[in-house]
C-alpha cells in the first residue's frame, strides 16, 4: 500500500525544459515555467472532476432514480392526506402532478442535467460542497463539508500516524541496510520484501483472527471501546489499544517492501562517479552521505514524502471497513452505496486541490533547485 | 536464444525464485485441470444450488483434516438412505388396505462430541390417505418412542425442532439428550450402536414410503461447508483459475497497453505527449476504487466487466511516467537514428525498435503486478462486490466476514481462502522480485 514511489520522475520533461530555455534570465524563465504548470494543472483539476461529477451522478441516471423517489413519497403522502382525500379524482392527480413539480424545483430536478452538471462544477471548484440527501454526520448536519470534516480526525490519525511512521523507519532502515549491504540483516530485509504484496487489509485479517478471536487479547476494530471513557487519559489509552492492530496490519504490509526499494535506491546513488570520487579524496563516509548520496535523491524522497500525506486524505475504504474505522474511507463507500454524489465529488475536489497544490509546490521546489531547469541545460530524465 | 539460456540459469541462482516458480507451476496445472475436469457451468450450479442439493451435509462444519490435529474426534456426518440402498427396508402386508413398512437406520456412535443435527426425509407416495409413521430411538442402554405422525408426499422431520420431545428429554435439545444417558450426572454422548426405526404404517394398496437420515456431524469434506452447507472446496477449486487468470489477464492487458502509449508518446512527442501526459494526470485525480464500486452497482457484478474497468482506468496510470523516462533515454540511441536513416516508418521503429528493448523492464513489473490484481478481486468481494455468479476466494471470505465466522471461532472459514490467496499472491512476488534483479541492469550487482 505505501510503496515507495520512487520512480515518479520530477515532472521535469525535456520539452518543458527546451520551452524554458528560451528565456533570457533565469528567474523569467522559472516564472514562466510555473505559469504554465499552473494553467496545465487547472485544467487537469477542471477536467478530472467533471469526469468524477459525469460517473458519481452516472451520467445523469441518478436524477432519474431521485424522481422516481420524490414520485413515490408524494403519492404516498397524498394517498394519507385527508386534506386531499376529499378532492375530486381529476383534481388530485393535478395536485400531485403539482406537489411533485414543485418539489423536483426544489432539489434542483427542473433543470436537464447537462445544465446541473457545470453547476456542480462551478459549486465544486469554489469548495461550495453543498448539502447531502441522504447521508448525515454523527452530529446529524447534512452540510457535506461536517460530513467530512467529522471523519477527517480518524482518516489522519490512522493513515496519517502509520504513513508518517513508516516513511521515517523505511527511510532510515533502508539507508543503514544500504551502507551494510551483503550483511545478513540486509538478506533477511530483501528475503522478506515480496510479504509487501500483500495488502494491509489482508494482513489485518490474520492479526484480529490470532490476537483478538483466539487470544483476545486486542478489540476486533473500531476506535474507542463502548461506552468511550470519559477520563482523556483512559481515552487516549483505548485509542492507542484501538490502534495496535490497524498500525501493524499497514507495518507489516509495507515495511519490507519500501525498505528494500530505498535501500537499493539509496545503494545506486552511492554508486555513481562522484561518490568513488569523494571517497577517493578521503571524505569520511557521513560526509560523502550527507553531501553525495542524500542530498542528490532528496527531491525523490520529498515527493515520496509529499504524496504519501496527500495521499492518507482519501483514506483506505477497505482498511477501515475491515477495523470498523470510522475514517473517510467508509464514509467514500457508503456514499457510494447511497448514491450520494455531493459526498463522493466533495472528497474528490479536496484531493484534487491537495494534489494540484502538491505538484505545484513540487515542481516550484524543483524548478528552483534543479539546475536543468534554471540554467536550461539538458540532462539525464531520472 | 543463448541469452535466454543465461537468464534463465540467473534466474535460478535466487533460491527463492525457484519456490516460487514451481509453486505458479503447480496452481497452473492444478487450475487447468480443475477447468477440465469440473466444468465452469457445473461449479457455478452447484454453488448456486440451494438447499434441495446441499441437505446432506452440515452447516459451518469444519474440514475433516481437523481431527488428525484432535486428540477426541469430531463427529462426521452419516448419511443413510433406503432409496440408495444403504438402510435395510422390510414391507409386510397386513390386510387389504394396511400394509407395514419397516426402515432401520443403525449409527455406530463412537464419538466424545454432540452431532450438529438429526433429520430425516420421507419420501412417501399415495393417493388420499395419509401414511402414519412411528419413530423409535434405540440406545445402547434401552429403546423409547421418539414420535408419530402423518407425512405427506415429502417431509421432513428434524428432531432439534421437535418441542414435545424436547420436553420428554427433560428440556435439553434433543439432538444432543438421544446420546445421553438422563440418569448420568455428566451429560457426555454414551458410546455405541443405537437405532432409529420407523414403522410406516401405509392405509392404500399401492403407496409407498421411504426415508432418508442425515445425522450431522460438525465435520464434512476436505474443505468444511459454510452457512448454506455448500462444500467449500468448490470455492476454493474454482477460486484459483479465477484468481489466476484475474491477475494474468489484468497485469498483462495493463502493462502492455501502457508501455505501447508511453512508447507512442515519446516518439511522436509534441502534442501527442502532451495529451497523454494530461490524461495521466486527470486519471490520477479520479477516485479509482469508488469508480469500480459505481460500475458493479449499477451496470454489471460480473467479474469481466469489473476486470475490463480495472484495465481502463490502470492503463493511464502512474507506470507510464516510469516508462516514459526509460523511452526518452532510448530515444536518443545511436541504433534508431540508425533505423532512421535507412528510411523506417514511425510504427516499425517504435514496434521494432522501441518497444523490445523495453521488454527486460515489462516482465519483472508485470509480474510483480499480477498479486496486486489477484488482491483486488478480493478486495472487491470483500466490499460486497464480488462476482455474484462464480465462486471466488475473495467471496468465501466475504460470506465468512458477514457471517460472523471470527466471532465464533470458525476459522477455517477465513484461513483456507486467505492461505490460498497468500501463497498465489507471494509465489508471484517472489518470482518478480528475482526478475527485477535479473533484468534489471541498475539492480545487478546490488
Amino acid at each position: 500500500m505505501a510503496e515507495a514511489n520512487l520512480s515518479v520522475p520530477s515532472g521535469v520533461s525535456v520539452e518543458e525544459i527546451r520551452k524554458a530555455k528560451r528565456g533570457s534570465s533565469a528567474l523569467v524563465r522559472v516564472g514562466k515555467y510555473m505559469a504554465v504548470r499552473v494553467l496545465l494543472l487547472a485544467v487537469t483539476v477542471v477536467i478530472g472532476l467533471y469526469l468524477t461529477i459525469l460517473i458519481a451522478n452516472m451520467g445523469g441516471y441518478v436524477d432519474e432514480i431521485r424522481r422516481g423517489e420524490i414520485r413515490e413519497t408524494i403519492s404516498q403522502r397524498t394517498l394519507t392526506d385527508p386534506a386531499l382525500k376529499a378532492l375530486e379524482p381529476d383534481e388530485r392527480v393535478r395536485r400531485l402532478e403539482e406537489l411533485i413539480r414543485l418539489e423536483e424545483k426544489r432539489v434542483g430536478l427542473d433543470r436537464p442535467f447537462a445544465v446541473r452538471s457545470f453547476n456542480f462544477l462551478a459549486k465544486a471548484l469554489t469548495l461550495n460542497l453543498g448539502r447531502a440527501t441522504y447521508m448525515s454526520s454523527d452530529a446529524g448536519s447534512r452540510q457535506v463539508r461536517l460530513i467530512i470534516l467529522e471523519r477527517l480526525p480518524a482518516t489522519l490519525l490512522m493513515t496519517g500516524s502509520s504513513s508518517l511512521i513508516n516513511f521515517f523507519l523505511t527511510v532510515g532502515m533502508g539507508l543503514s541496510l544500504s551502507r551494510r549491504y551483503g550483511s545478513w540483516l540486509d538478506k533477511f530485509t530483501i528475503g522478506l520484501s515480496p510479504v509487501s504484496a500483500i495488502p494491509a487489509w489482508f494482513y489485518s485479517l490474520f492479526l484480529i483472527l490470532i490476537f483478538a478471536a483466539w487470544l483476545g487479547w486486542l478489540p476486533y476494530g473500531g476506535m474507542v471501546s463502548a461506552p468511550p471513557p470519559k477520563e482523556p487519559v483512559f481515552y487516549a489509552l483505548s485509542l492507542l489499544q484501538h490502534m495496535i492492530l490497524p498500525l501493524a496490519a499497514w507495518t507489516i504490509s509495507g515495511f519490507f517492501g519500501t525498505v528494500y526499494a530505498y535501500r537499493t535506491f539509496f545503494l545506486i546513488y552511492s554508486s555513481e562517479d562522484y561518490v568513488e570520487m569523494a571517497k577517493a579524496k578521503g571524505l569520511t563516509s557521513k560526509d560523502i552521505e550527507r553531501r553525495y548520496v542524500l542530498r542528490p535523491t532528496l527531491p525523490n524522497i520529498i515527493t515520496t514524502f509529499a504524496f504519501l500525506l496527500i495521499g492518507s486524505w482519501t483514506g483506505a475504504p477497505i482498511f477501515e471497513t475491515v477495523f470498523n474505522w470510522p475514517g473517510i474511507g467508509r464514509i467514500t463507500l457508503s456514499a457510494v452505496n447511497l448514491y450520494e454524489t455531493a459526498v463522493i465529488v466533495g472528497t474528490t475536489v479536496i484531493f484534487s486541490y491537495l494534489l494540484a497544490i502538491t505538484v505545484f509546490l513540487l515542481d516550484f521546489f524543483y524548478a528552483l533547485v534543479d539546475p536543468r531547469v534554471k540554467i536550461g541545460g539538458e540532462g539525464r530524465n531520472v | 536464444m543463448n541469452t535466454f539460456k543465461r537468464t534463465i540459469q540467473d534466474i535460478f541462482q535466487y533460491p527463492s525464485a525457484v519456490v516460487g516458480a514451481s509453486i505458479i507451476l503447480v496452481l497452473t496445472i492444478l487450475a487447468v485441470v480443475i477447468v477440465i475436469v469440473f466444468p465452469y457451468q457445473k461449479a457455478v450450479d452447484l454453488w448456486r444450488a440451494g438447499e434441495d442439493v446441499w441437505y446432506r451435509s452440515p452447516k459451518n462444519a469444519q474440514p475433516e483434516w481437523v481431527n488428525f490435529f484432535r486428540r477426541q474426534d469430531l463427529p462426521e456426518t452419516l448419511f443413510l438412505s433406503t432409496l440408495e440402498g444403504t438402510a435395510a427396508k422390510t414391507i409386510k402386508p397386513v390386510t387389504e388396505d394396511l400394509t407395514q413398512v419397516f426402515i432401520s437406520f443403525p449409527i455406530d456412535y463412537n464419538y466424545d462430541f454432540f452431532p450438529q443435527e438429526l433429520s430425516i426425509y420421507f419420501k412417501s407416495q399415495f393417493k388420499e390417505k395419509k401414511p402414519l409413521v412411528t419413530l423409535t430411538w434405540v440406545t445402547p442402554n434401552g429403546e423409547f418412542q421418539m414420535a408419530n405422525f402423518s407425512i405427506r408426499e415429502t417431509g421432513t422431520y428434524r428432531v432439534s425442532q421437535d418441542e414435545k420431545l424436547k420436553r420428554k428429554l427433560s428440556g435439553l435439545p434433543p439432538q444432543q439428550a438421544l446420546f445421553v444417558d438422563l440418569k448420568a450426572p455428566v451429560l457426555s454422548p454414551v458410546k455405541g450402536p443405537y437405532e432409529l426405526r420407523i414403522t410406516g404404517n401405509l392405509f392404500e394398496k399401492d403407496a409407498t414410503l421411504d426415508a432418508e437420515m442425515v445425522l450431522y456431524g460438525q465435520v464434512s469434506g476436505w474443505a468444511g461447508t459454510d452457512h448454506l452447507r455448500r462444500d467449500l472446496g468448490i470455492a476454493l477449486l474454482w477460486g484459483l483459475p479465477v484468481a489466476l487468470s484475474f491477475g494474468l489477464i489484468a497485469a498483462l492487458g495493463t502493462s502492455i497497453t501502457t508501455m505501447i502509449i508511453a512508447a507512442v508518446g515519446v516518439w511522436f512527442s509534441g502534442w501527442v505527449d502532451e495529451l497523454i501526459q494530461r490524461i495521466t494526470e486527470v486519471n490520477l485525480v479520479l477516485p479509482f476504487l469508488p469508480i469500480l464500486i459505481m460500475v458493479g452497482t449499477f451496470y454489471s457484478r460480473s467479474l469481466w466487466i469489473i476486470l475490463g474497468v480495472t484495465i481502463a482506468l490502470s492503463i493511464f496510470g502512474a507506470g507510464i511516467k516510469g516508462y516514459r523516462a526509460i523511452f526518452l533515454q532510448i530515444k536518443e540511441s545511436p541504433y534508431i537514428e540508425a533505423a532512421r536513416a535507412y528510411g523506417a516508418g514511425n510504427w516499425r521503429i517504435i514496434f521494432r525498435y522501441l518497444l523490445p528493448r523495453i521488454i527486460p523492464v515489462l516482465i519483472p513489473g508485470l509480474v510483480t503486478a499480477i498479486p496486486g490484481y489477484v488482491f483486488l478481486e478480493a478486495s472487491l468481494a470483500v466490499l460486497g462486490l464480488g462476482d455474484p455468479v462464480l465462486p471466488t476466494w475473495g467471496k468465501i471470505i466475504n460470506d465468512a466476514s458477514n457471517n460472523g465466522a471470527l466471532f465464533q471461532g470458525q476459522y477455517y472459514w477465513i484461513l483456507e481462502p486467505s492461505v490460498l490467496l497468500m501463497l498465489t499472491g507471494l509465489a508471484f512476488a517472489l518470482v518478480g522480485f528475482a526478475l527485477d534483479r535479473v533484468f534489471n541492469p541498475r539492480l545487478r550487482g546490488v
